[in-house]
Parts: C-alpha cells; sequence; structure tokens
C-alpha cells in the first residue's frame, strides 16, 4: 500500500491533444498538485468528463476517468457518487460543455447539492469543432457562427451558480497555478457542490480572450482588501461588479448539508460495496401491501 | 350463479371513481377471486370521464371483458358513454340526485347514494353506498365491503368505521328492497386463496428491489411514475436511492454513472422520455456499461396517447441509438413476469455488459390484477465478470500499466473494475478505444472492438423468449406480446369452440430476437395472425427483418388507445376461416 503520494503519482503516459500553450495543461497540472498535496490516492479519485478539448482531460490523469457525452458530465458524475460515495469525485468540462449543452445539469447540480467538484475550463469559445462562438463568448465577440458579431449576450457563469444558490464558488486563470492549485483544494475538500470556472485560454481559435486580456481584466479577490467570501451580497455585487472577470475564492457557505447525507436510510458503506441480497423479511412485509 | 362478471364504475375524474374501483377489486381479491382491473382516464387531475372496469372470475383471465354486467354510475355521462356496453338486463346503479336516465335494454336502480352517504355523515362516502349496492346485486356477503373498510379506517377512529360500515349496510338493503338482488347476477362464492393484486409498475419495482437495484434517476412521466413513487418509499429500508432529475437526459446519464460506479442503476420511463435517453444508451453500449431502461409503452408519437394503450417502441427500443450497439430488449406480459424479468434484466446487464429495455405498455403497467406471491429465492443476483481487488492484487502486482478494461476475448466480455478499486484504475470513454480504454481510431483496433461489442450477443436465443400454449398442428397461430395475452388467450378459447384448433405465441424477449425458436414455434401453423397496438406492424416487421418465415402471415393491428378485447381478435380470425 502506498502511504505518501506526489504529483507524478498522477500522470499517465499521455501526451494531451491539447495545442502547444492551451490553457488546459495548467488545469491538469493542478488537479494532480491538488490531489497529490491532499494525499489522495489515484484509485480513489475519478474523474468525469464532457465533450470538447477539455473534455479529454480524464484520459490524461492517473486516475479513474469516464469520459461521456456532451454536456452530462454532472449527470454520470452524480450517478457515480452515489453508488460510491467514498470516491472523490471531480467533473471536468468545457463552457460549451458546462454553461451551453450541459447548463441545465449544471443548474440542478448546483440545487441538488452532492459532494463532488465541478471544474470548467473557460476559454469563451468552440476550440475541438474549430472556433464557433461559445455561451460565454462576449456580445459582438466574431466567430465562423458570428462572422457579424454575436448577437446574444453571454453567459456569466459566476453569476449564473450564484444565482442558483452555489455553496461553494471559485475561478482560477491558467496563469496563475497557485492559485488554481489551492482553489482546487478547498473546492474537493468543500462538503458539497463545488465550481471552479477556470479562464483557459484557447491560443489557436480565440485571438480576443487572449492571456493578456485576462492578465489585465481579471480583478484577483485574494488581493482585495476585506473581500468577504462568506457574503453572497458582496459575492453577486462584485461578479456583477466584474462582469464575471475576477479569480480567487468568489463564495462559500459552510452551514449546509450536501445531497447524501439528507438521503433516507442512506448509508455510509457504498453501494457498490454493499450485500444486494434483499433481507426476505423485508420482502415478505412488502409483499403484504399487495394482499 | 355466474363463474365471472364485470363491474364497472364511471365518473369525472377526481370523484372517487379510482378509490371506488380499487376497493371493490381489492375486497373481491381477498374473497380468492381472480381480479382484473382495467382504469381509464384522461392527462388531467379533476373532471373528464374515468372509469375503472372490473372483472371477477373463477379462474384467472388476463383482461377485460367485452361487455359489462353491472355499472355503476356517478354521473349521466358515464350512462351515456358506458351503458351501451352493458349487456341485456344488465343493472345500471346510479346516484338518484342527478334523476339518472338510462336505455330499454339495462335494468336502472336509481340510488340515493349522495343522500343515503350524507346521512351517514360525509357526502364523500357515496362510495361505499355504492359498494354496498353492489354487494347485493351481486349476492356478495355484506362482509366483503365491511372488512375492508374497517381495515381502512380504523386509524381514523371507531366512529368513522361505523360511518362507513353503515353506509355500505344502507347502500345494501336499498337494493335488497328495492328488488335488485337477482339470483341470476350473483356471483359462485371463490375459494379464499390468498393471492397478490397489483399493477405491472409494481411488479416492476419490487423485481428491481428483490434484484438488488439501488441507484434509480427517474424523470416522472405516465404511465411509469408509480415505479420511482414506489421506490422512493422502500429504497430507505435497503439504502438505496432515487433521484427525481431535471429530465431524462440526466436520468439516463445519471444511471450510467451510478452503474459504472459499481452500483446496480436503472431507470424507468415512456416514449418520450426513452426517446431523450437514446445518445446516452449509446454511450452504456459504447463503454460495456451495465445499465437497465424500462419503457412503459403509450400512445405515441410526440405527446400522443399519454393515457392510452400502445406498442409502438419497438423499434425505437430494439434499433434506436445512433450507430450499432448490443442491446437486450424484454417484454414481460404479466404482474410475475414484470417482477422475474426485472431480475433477469439486471443479470443479463451485468453479465453482457449493454444496456437492456424492459418494455412494458401502459394495460400492463397500469392495470390491476391478481398475481401469485413472488418467491424471492428464485431471484439470483450474478453480477458478471467483476476484477474484485484481491484478484487485482495477485495478478497485477506491480500496478505498472493501466487494467485492461476492454481486455479482447472470445466471448466478447472482459471483466470490469470498479472506480475505488486499487489496481484497476483506467480509462472509459465513448470514443473508439483500445483494450485499456484510451481513445484509438486505429483501423485494426476499431475492428476488434466493433466486433467485441457486437459478438457479445451474436448468435444468443435467450431461454423463455417465447411461451406457445394450445393446439398442436393450429388451423391458426396467434403471434402477440404484452397485455395482449389475455385477449389473444380468450379469443383462443372461443376459437376451439368454434372448432378452430388455434396456438398462442407470446413473445416474450425481442432482442436478440429469438428466429430459430419463433420459427419453430409458427411452423405447424396453417396461418399466423400477429396481434399489435400499433399502426405500422412493427412486430411483423421484425419478423421479415430477422427471416423468420411463413406463407400465411395477417396483421391485426389496433392503434387508437384502447386495449383489444377479445371479440375483436375472435372475429378477425373466425373471418378468415
Amino acid at each position: 500500500m502506498t502511504t505518501t503520494v506526489t504529483v507524478k503519482d498522477f500522470r499517465n503516459d499521455v501526451r494531451p491533444n491539447w495545442c502547444p500553450g492551451c490553457g488546459d495543461f495548467s488545469v491538469q497540472a493542478s488537479i494532480q498538485r491538488a490531489l497529490a498535496s491532499l494525499g489522495k490516492q489515484p484509485h480513489e479519485v475519478a474523474v468525469i468528463s464532457g465533450i470538447g478539448c477539455s473534455g479529454r482531460i480524464s484520459g490524461y490523469i492517473n486516475t479513474y476517468g469516464f469520459h461521456g457525452v456532451h454536456g452530462r458530465a454532472l449527470p454520470a458524475a452524480q450517478g457515480l457518487k452515489l453508488a460510491n460515495r467514498d470516491l472523490t469525485v471531480i467533473a471536468a468540462g468545457g463552457d460549451g460543455d458546462g454553461f451551453g449543452i450541459g447548463l441545465n445539469h449544471f443548474m440542478h447540480s448546483v440545487r441538488r447539492n452532492m459532494d463532488i467538484t465541478y471544474i470548467v475550463m473557460d476559454n469563451h469559445i468552440y476550440g475541438l469543432t474549430k472556433g464557433q462562438h461559445s455561451p460565454t463568448s462576449a456580445h459582438g465577440f466574431t466567430a465562423k457562427t458570428a462572422p457579424a458579431g454575436n448577437i446574444e449576450n453571454a453567459v456569466v457563469p459566476a453569476q449564473i451558480a450564484l444565482g442558483a444558490d452555489i455553496g461553494f464558488l471559485a475561478q482560477g486563470f491558467s496563469s496563475d497555478v497557485n492559485q488554481l492549485v489551492s482553489l482546487i483544494e478547498q473546492a474537493i475538500q468543500y462538503k458539497g457542490f463545488a465550481l471552479v470556472n477556470v479562464f483557459s485560454p484557447c491560443v489557436t481559435y480565440n485571438k480576443v480572450n487572449t492571456y493578456d486580456f485576462f492578465r489585465e481584466n481579471i480583478v484577483n479577490l485574494d488581493k482585495v482588501d476585506g473581500y468577504d467570501p462568506t457574503s453572497r451580497m458582496e459575492a453577486m455585487k462584485t461578479v456583477i461588479e466584474t462582469q464575471g472577470l475576477c479569480t480567487g475564492l468568489i463564495y462559500r457557505d459552510d452551514h449546509r448539508q450536501d445531497y447524501e447525507d439528507q438521503i433516507p436510510g442512506y448509508q455510509t458503506t457504498p453501494i457498490a460495496q454493499q450485500d444486494l441480497q434483499l433481507n426476505p423479511e423485508i420482502f415478505a412485509e412488502t409483499l403484504k401491501e399487495f394482499a | 350463479m355466474l363463474e365471472q362478471l364485470s363491474w364497472k364504475v364511471g365518473g369525472q375524474q377526481g370523484e372517487g371513481v379510482e378509490s371506488t374501483g380499487e376497493t371493490f377489486a381489492v375486497a373481491l381479491n381477498r374473497r380468492g377471486y381472480y381480479v382484473y382491473s382495467f382504469r381509464q382516464f384522461s392527462s388531467r387531475i379533476k373532471g373528464g370521464h374515468s372509469n375503472d372496469k372490473v372483472r371477477v372470475s373463477l379462474k384467472q383471465y388476463r383482461t377485460s371483458t367485452d361487455y359489462t354486467d353491472v355499472l355503476l354510475a356517478f354521473d349521466q355521462d358515464t350512462i351515456d358513454l358506458e351503458a351501451g356496453e352493458v349487456r341485456t338486463n344488465g343493472i345500471v346503479i346510479a346516484d338518484e340526485k342527478f334523476n339518472p336516465t338510462a336505455p330499454d335494454h339495462v335494468r336502472l336502480f336509481a340510488v340515493p347514494l349522495t343522500s343515503i352517504a350524507e346521512e351517514c355523515g360525509s357526502a364523500i362516502m357515496k362510495n361505499m353506498v355504492s359498494l354496498g349496492a353492489s354487494a347485493a346485486v351481486l349476492g356478495l356477503p355484506i362482509e366483503t365491503f365491511t372488512e375492508v373498510a374497517e381495515e381502512r379506517f380504523h386509524r381514523k377512529g371507531q366512529k368513522v368505521v361505523d360511518q362507513n360500515t353503515e353506509a355500505i349496510r344502507r347502500g345494501y338493503e336499498f337494493i335488497k328492497e328495492a328488488g335488485g338482488a337477482d339470483p341470476s347476477f350473483a356471483l359462485k362464492s371463490a375459494d379464499g386463496t390468498h393471492r397478490l393484486f397489483m399493477m405491472g409498475n409494481d411488479a416492476l419495482a419490487l423485481g428491481a428491489l428483490a434484484a438488488g437495484a439501488r441507484v434509480m434517476p427517474a424523470y416522472p412521466i405516465t404511465p411509469a411514475s408509480d415505479v420511482m413513487e414506489y421506490l422512493i418509499k422502500k429504497f430507505p429500508k435497503v439504502g438505496g436511492v432515487v433521484v427525481q432529475t431535471e429530465d431524462e437526459i440526466a436520468a439516463m446519464n445519471m444511471t450510467i454513472g451510478a452503474a459504472y460506479g459499481g452500483a446496480r442503476a436503472f431507470t424507468a420511463t415512456s416514449g418520450p422520455g426513452l426517446a431523450l435517453m437514446m445518445e446516452a444508451i449509446g454511450l452504456a453500449g459504447m463503454t460495456e456499461t451495465p445499465a437497465v431502461i424500462i419503457d412503459t409503452q403509450r400512445g405515441g408519437p410526440s405527446t400522443g396517447l399519454p393515457t392510452k394503450q400502445e406498442q409502438s417502441d419497438l423499434f425505437a427500443g430494439m434499433f434506436g441509438t445512433h450507430g450499432e450497439i448490443p442491446k437486450i430488449v424484454l417484454f414481460p406480459a404479466t404482474p410475475e413476469e414484470c417482477f422475474y424479468s426485472m431480475g433477469e434484466a439486471f443479470n443479463l446487464a451485468d453479465h453482457y455488459q449493454c444496456p437492456v429495455i424492459v418494455l412494458t405498455d401502459l394495460q400492463l403497467s397500469l392495470s390491476k390484477q391478481t398475481t401469485e406471491p413472488f418467491e424471492l429465492e428464485k431471484v439470483i443476483i450474478d453480477r458478471g465478470s467483476i476484477a474484485t481487488p484481491d484478484m487485482l492484487a495477485k495478478e497485477r502486482p506491480d500496478h505498472g500499466e493501466e487494467f485492461k478494461r476492454y481486455l479482447l476475448t472470445e466471448t466478447g466480455i472482459s471483466p470490469r473494475a470498479f472506480p475505488g478499486t486499487q489496481g484497476g484504475i483506467h480509462k472509459v470513454t465513448g470514443v473508439e478505444h483500445s483494450e485499456n480504454g484510451r481513445p484509438n481510431e486505429a483501423v485494426l483496433n476499431r475492428t476488434n472492438m466493433m466486433d467485441k461489442r457486437l459478438h457479445k450477443l451474436e448468435g444468443v436465443e435467450l431461454a423463455g423468449s417465447l411461451v406457445r400454449t394450445g393446439d398442436n398442428n393450429p388451423q391458426v397461430a396467434i403471434l402477440g406480446m404484452g397485455a395482449n395475452i389475455g385477449a389473444i388467450d380468450e379469443a383462443c378459447e372461443r376459437l376451439r369452440e368454434d372448432g378452430i384448433t388455434a396456438a398462442h405465441v407470446h413473445l416474450h424477449t425481442l432482442l436478440p430476437f429469438p428466429v430459430q425458436t419463433l420459427q419453430q414455434s409458427l411452423a405447424d401453423a396453417e396461418r399466423v395472425v400477429v396481434v399489435e397496438n400499433n399502426a405500422t406492424g412493427q412486430l411483423r416487421h421484425l419478423m421479415s427483418h430477422f427471416g423468420v418465415e411463413h406463407p400465411q402471415v395477417s396483421s391485426f393491428l389496433k392503434y387508437d388507445g384502447s386495449a383489444f378485447l377479445p371479440i375483436e381478435i375472435h372475429h378477425f380470425v373466425k373471418g378468415m376461416f
């Protein structure tokens, strides 16, 4: 039995098919560092991802990995958590996956509040399909499917998350790995649904929301004196004022129960490890209702 | 004395039609009669005509009768709509309150149901008055209903019990005094055997519980919701969980996530939900994740006829999802089969590591019928090929490379390692993948992996894929599925009375399609009639598709939303000779 784990334990020999310079490399490294620093064993972790460039991340980390269909990483991750509550479950994907096709599941995952972590690599563009605008692309943004400029307004993930009353909300930036590692650690340790939305630039298709763009426009809440991440009002105000372009721990509420702890009769032993044989007495009692 | 009769209660939806029918049926089931109860309702909560038809008999019939002996009407609409099927000299019991009128061929008894109920304490007890009146007409001891009332109301105190038994007694006496206790309507007494009374949906839920299902994500839909509603009450006793998801897409993906995690997981839906699940069903096939999906078929397409009978999801269930995957599709016909089919479905899903769809139809899912008690010992839980921690520690001591979740084997089946197992780390992806689950688009790998998945069910015919009953070398073999079992059986009986020999072939497994078995079971028949509740003859098409041949095949189709009556099948087949 391995007792100490290092970042190396979370690496495998797969070379990501991301473009050189892609922000997702930092996200991958940050997840690996966070898991090692929390002392997780690789087999105790599962990464569940959706479809898109970033969705490939479950294949690049040495843990259990599940790469499902587009937009549905969260339902699959929640199912896995229900089957085995001892696992550390991380759902991951891009902004299209999470806030376009999968937005419905995001809202309801927040509401349901299972103890899982959701990491979104938000690059404001569809990369794998080669450059269409995404739900987080700004109004006026030009893309293959918005040649005259996007006439839809952007989804602001942090605002939606707070609107749905999320219990843990953080945003990171691929250029600030130390902050990102810390945020992912906190998110994993948080008992409930935690979102870490990461500004993770696409160097190939998004020439607007570049590393420089984020560097110039992001407000780092770690450096804002007196910012109180336990105030939902302050969090919402900050997100609106920064148009969502803020990083750090935005909001955290440690006074709520997660979903699993509220399921009537749900046991501490994971379902996957339980004896499935039904107790004949329970069965006999049950049949009486139909007599 | 009658060996069987048909009783029907009708009124506005929401005025106690369902509870009156339920009490009547439960009471007679307890006396040892066979009971079959089918409710007609519309997709609204209050208002609109609804009725519950209950067949009571000394031998088992699995469908309603063609006619009604006794009609209990809470409003004039019920008489106007339903008296036509009351047999000549049949009895109509109606509430005096609305000054009922009835056609000449029936005998009308206007009973002050509401006023008696009010005198007993409350107008809502009119259902009890009407049950008392029914007992008198049918020559049943009054205790048939008072005992059930006592049991049902004892928690509310003796006063409520007394009021209700009094209501039953007053209804009973009113009919006696009015001369409605006609011996020609009296039922022979039953032997008092204790059996269960339930709908197909209850049996599906119990089957899942017994089979070890512990995670059920689902989205409410008629006629499937009972399954989740029942299990959400039961699961706390066994540590299971029902999640009411945001939609069927989430339900299916969550089911897959839980199954991947090592739970026995399933969902239940109807046609519209099945359509939403299709992409994820492909994911289950591609990733070889066991998942059980119940589709309680209703009238389609689109919203279609949400509360009506149909069997039109055969193609969707069997062939739905893009690309090609292995899949198993079962179609039980009775509550007993619903119960045991769930155990079978989970074992098949675990063994073949593929999605298993359990089809029912609305009539099977919702009609309540007398059911033989289920035997838990007959439900064997077999999880299939699993790489346990011990095996992994022994066989893979160095943990060097990833576990080969998709190891190419002769059977195409490879061991699963559940997340959390040391030494079992591997990848799962809906992208074409290699043995360790990593994306791999190489030509040879693609062919190998497609062959691996599809080979699992190649040439397989599952035991019990169909049941044949009736005559050898028959003039006609009637082929059917699901709830039509009762109407076909009865049609066969009547054909024999007409001197036409008949066999009934009932199909229980649609995939893998039992080509050989079906071919053999039809071979000795002069003619084959395929009976199904859809407009295009899907089962008939499946025979051609899979190469089941017979020189004389006809289709008898019904897609108006109503269930087949025995008389319809009888007349159709008789007309061919």
